[in-house]
C-alpha cells in the first residue's frame, strides 16, 4: 500500500542530469517525472496529464525525447538526462528555440512550452532541415490548446536558421 | 489620437513572462516546494444521484499518515456558488462545500488530506459510504417533467427560480411589432445541439493552501478569479475576508474553467484543520469529470425572410443542461441571445426563451465563448438557409444585415448577463473590410464558381459565418491599477487583473508605457495577488483588455501627471508646455530632464512624496468585437471524412495592443473552435458515468491535425476602448461550427445540426438525404 521509503525497493541511480553527474537512492517503482520533479527540484517539466498523452513531460533521455510520466526514474540507469533547464544555446545563453519561441509568440500560457522546445529540439538535432509536415508530426505528441500551434510552428521553422 | 501615433501600443512587444517560460523557470502554483506540505484526495461520487445515509470515516484515519479527513459533517454548511463573477451573483447558490447529498457521478464525497499521495489514496478506500441512490435524470427534457427526481430538493438553497422541475434558471423577452412572421416570405425553423465539452486548459485545477507568519491563510491557486475566491472562500468557510490572501502565479490556461471556486474552499478547510500547508492537484482524469464542461445545449432558432432579404422576425429558444450545480446557469443561457440576436437587423419581431436546467451530470460553466457559441452555431446557419432559399450569395446576405456603425439593437437593452442590460450603439467596426479581406484570402468567388462543376464522391465546398462578442460587462465589471514610480524611472504596475497565460501583463504594461514614454520592459507587472494588488473581478468576459486596461490607461494618465508637476519645477517651465518622451520629461524649448531624476527628486530632494496612483475603470457600454471567418472543406461523401482545406479568420478587436498576442489569442479560440466542429465529445454510459476522461479518447487536435488556418487582424478604433482597443479572446471559437457546417451544405447540399460533425454523422445525413 505505502510505496515510499520502502529500502526493500530502493536502489542506487547513478545518470548524467543535464551535464552534471548525479546519484540518488530511488525506489523502483518511482517515474522519472517525480524524480525530476521532486528530487531534483527542476520544476520546468510539467506534468498535465500523467498518462503520457499530452507531452507537458517531455525531457531527453540520451537524446531521444520521452514522456518522463511513463518511465521509471531507474530506467535513467547510466543515461544522459537533459530537461528544458539543461536546452541551452551553444554561448550557454539562450537556445535559438528558446529566442524563437519567444520572438514569434509561440508562449501562450507556457505550461507546454518545455515541452513543445524538447519535442522540437530532439527532431532538429536528428533532422536539423525538418520540413513543416515533419514538425507537425513530430510534435503530435504535444497538445497545446492556447496557441492553435500556428506560432508554435513558424518558432520551430525559424530557429532551423540560427541552429 | 490615432494609431499611427502610437509607439508601444500596436506593436509586436515580446510577451514579458515568456523567457522564463521558455526555461522552464518554476512560475506556475505548483512549482514551488512548501515544507511538510500535505496531499490532498477526494472522495468522489460513484453514484449519479444519492443520498449519503452513513458515512464512517474511522479507518481512514487509522492510516499511517493521514492528518485530516473531512465530511459534510466537520463544514459550515453554506449553500453558495462556485461561480466567480460580479456579487451578488447572478446564479442559485445551490453548492456546499460538503453535502450529504451527491448529485452527478465526480461529485464531491469527503476529502483527505496526508503525508503522502499514496496514503491519502489509501484512506479514500477506507472511508465507508452508505448511499440511498436515488433514481436519477440525465436529460434535460425528462428533468423539467412533472414527477421528475428532484435534484436540488433541500430546503436552503436560494435563487432556484423552479426546483421541483430542476429549472436552475430562465429568461425570457420579446419585441413585437406586429403579426409574427405575417410579412416574411419563408420561414425556417430547426434546432441544434451541442455535446459536453471540455477545456482541456493544460495545468490541471491545482490549489496550494499554506499560512503566513501571522497565521493567516494563503491560497495559492491556478484561478483567473482571485478576487472572487477570496470572497467565496471567505463566505463558503465562514472566515473573514481579512485572514485570507489569494496569490496568483502562472497559469496554464483557464478558458472559463478556472472562474470558478472548485478548489480552494476544500483546500483552505483541509488547512485549517491540519494546522499545515495543503495542496489539491485534479488528476486529468479529475480535470475532465469534476470541474466544469461547457454547457451542452439545444437551440431551437425560427426565422423569417423576405425575398429582397429582410429579415422579418427571429425566435431563439435554448435549453441548456447545467448538470448537477447552475454556476453559470443563468448568464452563458442569455449571452446564447445576447451576443447573437443583434448581430443582424430583425424588422419586426424578436423573441428569446432560454432554460438552464439541473441533470445529474458533471457541471457545465464558463468557457470561453460563453453560450455564444451555441447560439451562433444556430443563427449562422440559419442565416444560410435564408442565403439558399432566396437565391443571395451568403456573403452579400450577410452585409447587406449585419448591424452597422450607429446602430443598436433592442436586445442590448433587454438583455444583459444575469439582469437587464445596457442600451448601446455600434460605435466601431470594421465586419465589411473583415468580410471583404476574407473573400479575398479565401478565394470565394474563384472557388465558388470552380466548385460549381464538381462531380464524383469527393467535393469540396465554402461557408462563412460572421459573429460579435462583448468587451466585459458594462457596469459590472470594475477593474483596477496602481502605478509607483521607482528611482530609475522604471514603474511598478500592480494590476488586479488575472494573466492566465493570455499576455494581459504584457498588454497592459505596453498601455502604461505608452502613456507614460517608456519602453514596456520598464514596467514591472505584478498580478495578482489580493494583498498587493487592487481589486479587479478577474480575467472572463472579453474584459481585461478593455477593461483592466482603462484603468491601467488611467492610473498612468495620473502617474503622468504627477511626474510632469515634478519635472515643471526642476526644469523652471510650464506644466502645459512638458510632455513625457523616451523617459524623460521634455519641454517644447527643448530642455529635459530624464525620469530618474524626477524619480530621485521626489523621493529624497524636494517636497518629498512618493509619485503613485490608482485608478479604477468600469464602462457604460460592451463595444463588440466582430469576425468574418471562412472555411474551405473538402467531404469524402461515401466515408463522412471532412477535411477542412482552408480557414481564414479575419478579426476586428479594435486596436490590437499588441498583435503577434492578439492573433494567438485568435488562432488559439479558432483551433478550439474547430476541434469542438471535427471531434470533441464528452460521452457517458446509461448511468451518467463519463467514459472518455483522457486525452487519448476525447480529441483535441494536434499539430498535424490542424488545418491551414490563418488570422487577419482589421484594425478599428473604438472610442471607448483603451487606445482604441476592443476584446479579443473569446469572438474566435464561435466561428468553426457555423463555418464548416455552411461549408459542408456548399459541398453536398446536407446540413448538421449536432456537433461534432463525426464522419458517421455527416454520413448518416448524406444517406438521409437520398
Amino acid at each position: 500500500m505505502m510505496k515510499d521509503k520502502n529500502p526493500h525497493f530502493s536502489f542506487r541511480l547513478s545518470c548524467l542530469v543535464n551535464g552534471q553527474e548525479t546519484e540518488r537512492e530511488i525506489e523502483s517503482s518511482r517515474s522519472l517525472l517525480e524524480f525530476i520533479r521532486e528530487d531534483l527540484g527542476l520544476k520546468g517539466t510539467k506534468e498535465g496529464c500523467g498518462e503520457g498523452e499530452c507531452g507537458a513531460c517531455l525531457v531527453l533521455v540520451d537524446g531521444k525525447a520521452v514522456n518522463a510520466c511513463l518511465m521509471t526514474a531507474l530506467q535513467l540507469q547510466g543515461k544522459e538526462l537533459v530537461t528544458i533547464e539543461g536546452i541551452k544555446g551553444r554561448d550557454g545563453g539562450l537556445h535559438p528555440l528558446q529566442k524563437t519561441f519567444m520572438a514569434e509568440g509561440a508562449v501562450q500560457c507556457g505550461f507546454c512550452t518545455p515541452g513543445l522546445i524538447v519535442a522540437s529540439e530532439a527532431l532538429l538535432r536528428r533532422n536539423p532541415r525538418a520540413t513543416l509536415g515533419e514538425i507537425k508530426l513530430e510534435l503530435t505528441g504535444n497538445l497545446c490548446r492556447c496557441t492553435g500551434y500556428e506560432k508554435v510552428l513558424s518558432a520551430v521553422e525559424k530557429a532551423k536558421k540560427l541552429l | 489620437m490615432d494609431a499611427k501615433d502610437l509607439k508601444v501600443v500596436n506593436k509586436p512587444v515580446v510577451k514579458m513572462d515568456s523567457m522564463g517560460l521558455a526555461c522552464g523557470e518554476p512560475a506556475f502554483t505548483d512549482d514551488v516546494e512548501f515544507k511538510g506540505l500535505l496531499t490532498a484526495k477526494i472522495l468522489w461520487s460513484p453514484h449519479a444521484h444519492a443520498r449519503i445515509k452513513k458515512i464512517d470515516v474511522s479507518a481512514a484515519l487509522k492510516v499511517p499518515g493521514v492528518k485530516a479527513v473531512l465530511t459534510y459533517k466537520d463544514l459550515p454548511r453554506v449553500p453558495h456558488t462556485t461561480a466567480g463573477q460580479g456579487y451578488p451573483e447572478p446564479s442559485p447558490y445551490d453548492t456546499y462545500t460538503l453535502d450529504n447529498k451527491v448529485r452527478f457521478v465526480g461529485d464531491r464525497v469527503a476529502a483527505v488530506a496526508a503525508e503522502t499521495p499514496e496514503a491519502a489514496q489509501e484512506a479514500l478506500s477506507r472511508i465507508k459510504v452508505d448511499y440511498e441512490i436515488l433514481p436519477a435524470v440525465l436529460d434535460t427534457a425528462e428533468a423539467m417533467k412533472e414527477g421528475a427526481p428532484v435534484i436540488h430538493d433541500e430546503e436552503d438553497s436560494k435563487n432556484i427560480p423552479d426546483a421541483k422541475h430542476n429549472i436552475a434558471a430562465k429568461f425570457e423577452f420579446q419585441v413585437k411589432n406586429g403579426e409574427w412572421f405575417k410579412e416574411a416570405d419563408f420561414v425556417f425553423e430547426h434546432t441544434w445541439s451541442i455535446p459536453y465539452l471540455q477545456h482541456c486548459a493544460l495545468e490541471p485545477h491545482v490549489t496550494i493552501a499554506h499560512f503566513d507568519n501571522a497565521g493567516r491563510l494563503v491560497l495559492r491557486t491556478s484561478t483567473q478569479v482571485p478576487f472572487h475566491v477570496r470572497r467565496i472562500v471567505a463566505q463558503a468557510l465562514k472566515i473573514p475576508v481579512k485572514k485570507i490572501r489569494v496569490v496568483k502565479p502562472r497559469i496554464g490556461g483557464g478558458f472559463g474553467s478556472k472562474q470558478e471556486v472548485l478548489l480552494e474552499d476544500i483546500t483552505a478547510a483541509l488547512a485549517l484543520k491540519t494546522g499545515r500547508p495543503v495542496k489539491l492537484e485534479y488528476t486529468r482524469k479529475e480535470t475532465f469529470i469534476s470541474s466544469r464542461t461547457r454547457h451542452p445545449s439545444r437551440v431551437r432558432m425560427k426565422a423569417g425572410v423576405k425575398k429582397d432579404g429582410t429579415i422579418t422576425d427571429a425566435a431563439m429558444e435554448i435549453t441548456l443542461n447545467t448538470g448537477a450545480y447552475g454556476s453559470h446557469a443563468l448568464t452563458v443561457m442569455m449571452c446564447a441571445g445576447s451576443h447573437t440576436l443583434p448581430m443582424y437587423r430583425i424588422k419586426n419581431n424578436i423573441r428569446f426563451v432560454g432554460k438552464s436546467v439541473y441533470t445529474n451530470m458533471p457541471v457545465a460553466g464558463a468557457y470561453r465563448g460563453y453560450g455564444a457559441t451555441q447560439g451562433f452555431f444556430a443563427w449562422e446557419c440559419l442565416m444560410d438557409m435564408m442565403a439558399a432559399k432566396i437565391g443571395m450569395d451568403p456573403v452579400e446576405f450577410r452585409k447587406m444585415n449585419y448591424i452597422k456603425l450607429g446602430e443598436g439593437s433592442p436586445v442590448f437593452k433587454a438583455m444583459g448577463e444575469g439582469r437587464e442590460g445596457v442600451e448601446q450603439v455600434i460605435t466601431s467596426t470594421g465586419l465589411f473590410e473583415a468580410i471583404e479581406k476574407g473573400v479575398d484570402e479565401i478565394k470565394w468567388t474563384e472557388k465558388k464558381a470552380e466548385y460549381a462543376k464538381q462531380t464524383g464522391p469527393i467535393r469540396r465546398g465554402l461557408g462563412a459565418a460572421c459573429m460579435m462578442q462583448g468587451s466585459g460587462i458594462p457596469e459590472v465589471d470594475m477593474a483596477s491599477a496602481t502605478i509607483k514610480m521607482n528611482e530609475d524611472g522604471s514603474f511598478n504596475l500592480l494590476a488586479g487583473a488575472a494573466d492566465l497565460g493570455t499576455g494581459s501583463d504584457t498588454v497592459l504594461a505596453q498601455i502604461a508605457a505608452e502613456v507614460l514614454g517608456i519602453k514596456a520592459d520598464d514596467i514591472i507587472v505584478t498580478s495578482s495577488d489580493t494583498d498587493i494588488t487592487p481589486f479587479d473581478v478577474g480575467a472572463y468576459a472579453s474584459s481585461t483588455t478593455f477593461i483592466s486596461g482603462g484603468a491601467v490607461k488611467k492610473a498612468a494618465e495620473k502617474v503622468r501627471d504627477m511626474i510632469i508637476e515634478v519635472g515643471a519645477r526642476i526644469l523652471d517651465e510650464k506644466k502645459e508646455d512638458l510632455r513625457l518622451e523616451c523617459g524623460k520629461v521634455v519641454s517644447k524649448s527643448g530642455a529635459s530632464c530624464p525620469l530618474s531624476e524626477v524619480a530621485n527628486t521626489s523621493l529624497y530632494y524636494y517636497n518629498q512624496h512618493q509619485i503613485t496612483a490608482s485608478a479604477s475603470h468600469f464602462a457604460q457600454s460592451s463595444p463588440p468585437p466582430f469576425q468574418a471567418n471562412f472555411a474551405d472543406v473538402e467531404v469524402d461523401t461515401e466515408t463522412g471524412v471532412v477535411k477542412i482545406l482552408d480557414y481564414v479568420s479575419c478579426v476586428d478587436c479594435g486596436t490590437a495592443i499588441n498583435p503577434v498576442l492578439a492573433e494567438g489569442q485568435n488562432d488559439g479560440a479558432v483551433l478550439n473552435g474547430i476541434s469542438h466542429t471535427l471531434s470533441e465529445e464528452m460521452e457517458f454510459s446509461s448511468n451518467g458515468t463519463p467514459l472518455n476522461a483522457s486525452f487519448r479518447r476525447y480529441k483535441i487536435l494536434s499539430a498535424a491535425d490542424t488545418p491551414r488556418l490563418r488570422t487577419f487582424i482589421i484594425p478599428t478604433w473604438e472610442p471607448a476602448g483603451p487606445f482604441g482597443a476592443k476584446s479579443v479572446s473569446e469572438i474566435g471559437i464561435n466561428g468553426p461550427l457555423p463555418a464548416v457546417a455552411n461549408a459542408i451544405y456548399d459541398a453536398c447540399g446536407v446540413w448538421l445540426f449536432d456537433a461534432p460533425f463525426t464522419p458517421d454523422r455527416v454520413l448518416k445525413a448524406i444517406k438521409q438525404r437520398r
